[in-house]
């Protein structure tokens, strides 16, 4: 009864939410667009004389023209020929940052979900503010640090920073996570003479298995979003680009190649994007249990 | 040795735990301590040397507080803090609202609303940086969709650059951060109004509130303690907020979208000036910690006088 709405209130919701969802997706669908178009539609403006004002159908034609096609998802690979590097970079870096980051993460979450013990709230508190300290703020002395090390221009100079500031946040998801798992299957271990390690491997991991891949494709996500800054600061090889920094090339020598620019973009983001698809109901599910608390 | 081994040794059951806590702790301690705690200590110390890109492996000479007396004497810095602090209230304020729309569309009772939930997401799960490629587009002048859509409409008669003046190109840097911080703040609003007890809403029901009663008195102070941490959480996020105005219009135009983050950048990494942006820097922790720990009391103070529970246990 009381979910029920009149029709009103129904187109209501529904208008109201594709709007929203207009501004969220509207890029996409613009970015989209703009890879089918040739570049010579692209830029031409709609056809406006002067002194005359731009009538709707003027402004419906830059959305079409009859040479639409896919070509620009061919030219782009020949404009930047090291853009199959920068995409491989891009998954390489973000699967490292996820495998390492997870290597912290799961026995740190794992004594935080379990144990009381001095310094935790503490500590756990000092991790999580770390989140105020955004990369930026860090470079100079990072730069410096990875200097020292001989280690930029690699793929660590991206890989060490990257793992580092998801640590903290790995650590809370994760933890929400193994706190849910009875602690007396723990206690039953114990009893049967299992030692804290062995419980650990053999009880707690597999039973942690679907907040492992939450948490890691969270870790996954986030690697791949938080490339740039460190990109550009710490790594000047274009072997080790990642792909948002390597797109820049489309911009340059004389024009914006528009097209091309958003083709690579749209392809750059499918990695993400297949796994999001594929995973949005755990990801969601998972992210936010963490943040509800009954 | 055998000394320190007796005193390192567990010698009750809490002990054993916590040694064991620690061992698993430790080393993600360790890399938090080398990547984010030693590094901070270093800004902190070079904010007080002319360190620059000569000086990098000589060492630079302290020079007191010469860079924070250049750094808040300066001409710009008045107005970059105000510029920043502007940024960070206006588009947290506009993601705050956003989001409270956009879940509770989400949590109403209509058809397919996991594929709508789903559609909301591409904004946070895309790089920040591909994202804004596409955002530069649409704000272009003479090609881009938003141009030409107000042309056609009429509240221009010619192209207009986003980009290109101090205003437009502001308030268009604010549309693009609230459109990728919206879809997280919405996702975390919507799960917290999907745990309010349904038995509240039945009870005014039965009542009579009326649904704007019901959002107004249940739903919004039973998820008032998310909606106040993830205002902090997104304030912070926007004060650091670096890739968008870097990639749309690096500061520009004449410093309009210049805030104290990409001041940091263009001072340290730009211009080379390491001690200088250091100062800069260690600026930033102290104005976002001097702003949580306000944010906090206030809330405090607000918790204590109308007993709102404002924050998250």
């Amino acid at each position: 009864m009381m979910d029920k709405y009149t029709l009103l209130q129904k187109i209501g919701i529904y208008f109201s939410l594709a709007l929203f969802i207009l501004f969220m997706l509207l890029p996409f669908v613009e970015m989209f667009i703009a890879s089918l178009r040739p570049l010579t539609h692209l830029f031409s403006r709609p056809d406006v004389p002067l002194g005359e004002t731009m009538t709707f159908m003027d402004f419906m034609s830059r959305f079409y023209s009859e040479n639409m096609s896919f070509q620009a998802y061919r030219d782009m690979w020949v404009t930047v020929p090291q853009l199959p590097r920068y995409i491989f970079n891009s998954v390489f870096l973000s699967s490292a940052v996820t495998f390492f980051s997870m290597c912290f993460i799961v026995p740190a979450a794992y004594a935080y979900a379990r144990f009381n013990f001095r310094g935790k709230t503490l500590s756990l508190t000092l991790f999580l503010a770390v989140n105020m300290f955004s990369g930026a703020v860090l470079l100079i002395p990072l730069y410096k640090l990875l200097r020292m090390y001989g280690l930029l221009n690699t793929y660590w100079a991206m890989i060490i920073p990257g793992v580092a500031f998801l640590i903290p946040t790995g650590i809370w998801l994760l933890k929400s996570f193994l706190e849910k798992i009875p602690y007396e299957l723990e206690e039953a271990a114990f009893v049967d003479g299992a030692s804290r390690l062995y419980t650990l491997r053999r009880v707690i991991l597999p039973l942690a298995v679907p907040g492992l891949i939450v948490v890691g494709v969270a870790m996954f996500i986030g690697a791949y979003a938080q490339q740039f800054l460190f990109a550009i600061t710490f790594n000047q090889n274009r072997d080790y680009m990642p792909l948002p920094a390597g797109i820049f090339e489309f911009i340059g020598y004389q024009d914006v190649l528009w097209n091309e620019m958003m083709a690579a973009s749209l392809v750059g983001i499918l990695p993400v994007l297949l796994i999001f698809l594929f995973m949005q109901k755990h990801l969601i599910a998972g992210l936010t249990s963490g943040a509800v608390k009954e | 040795m055998s000394n320190l081994l007796q005193i390192l040794k567990p010698k009750t059951k809490a002990q054993t735990t916590t040694l064991f806590a620690w061992a698993l702790i430790a080393p993600a301690a360790l890399v938090m301590f080398w990547i984010v705690v030693w590094p901070l200590y270093e800004t902190f110390r070079l904010s007080f040397t002319n360190s620059n890109l000569g000086t990098l492996m000589s060492g630079a000479d302290y020079v007191g507080w010469e860079n924070y007396e250049k750094a808040i004497g300066g001409r710009k810095f008045p107005s970059i803090v105000t510029r920043t602090f502007y940024w960070m209230f206006l588009s947290v304020g506009l993601k705050m609202i956003l989001g409270l729309i956009g879940a509770s569309l989400l949590a109403s009772n209509i058809r397919a609303r996991g594929i709508f939930r789903a559609l909301v997401m591409p904004p946070w799960i895309v790089p920040i940086a591909i994202g804004c490629f596409g955002w530069l587009w649409l704000y272009n002048g003479h090609f881009g969709l938003i141009s030409n859509f107000i042309e056609m409409v009429g509240i221009t008669n010619g192209p207009f650059s986003f980009l290109a003046y101090k205003q437009s190109a502001f308030y268009s840097a604010i549309v693009t951060d609230v459109w990728i911080g919206t879809p997280m703040v919405t996702l975390f609003f919507l799960a917290a109004i999907q745990g309010v007890p349904k038995d509240l809403y039945e009870a005014a029901y039965v009542d009579g509130a009326s649904r704007w009663y019901r959002f107004r008195r249940i739903t919004l102070p039973q998820i008032m303690p998310t909606i106040v941490s993830m205002a902090l959480l997104s304030a912070i996020w926007t004060f650091n907020s670096f890739e968008i105005i870097w990639i749309l219009t690096e500061g520009g135009p004449r410093g309009a979208t210049t805030t104290l983050i990409i001041d940091t950048f263009k001072t340290a990494i730009f211009s080379y000036k390491f001690g200088a942006g250091a100062t800069r820097a260690v600026l930033v922790v102290l104005i976002l910690g001097v702003f949580s720990v306000v944010y906090l009391s206030v809330l405090n103070r607000l918790n204590q006088r109308y007993g709102y529970s404002g924050v998250q246990k």
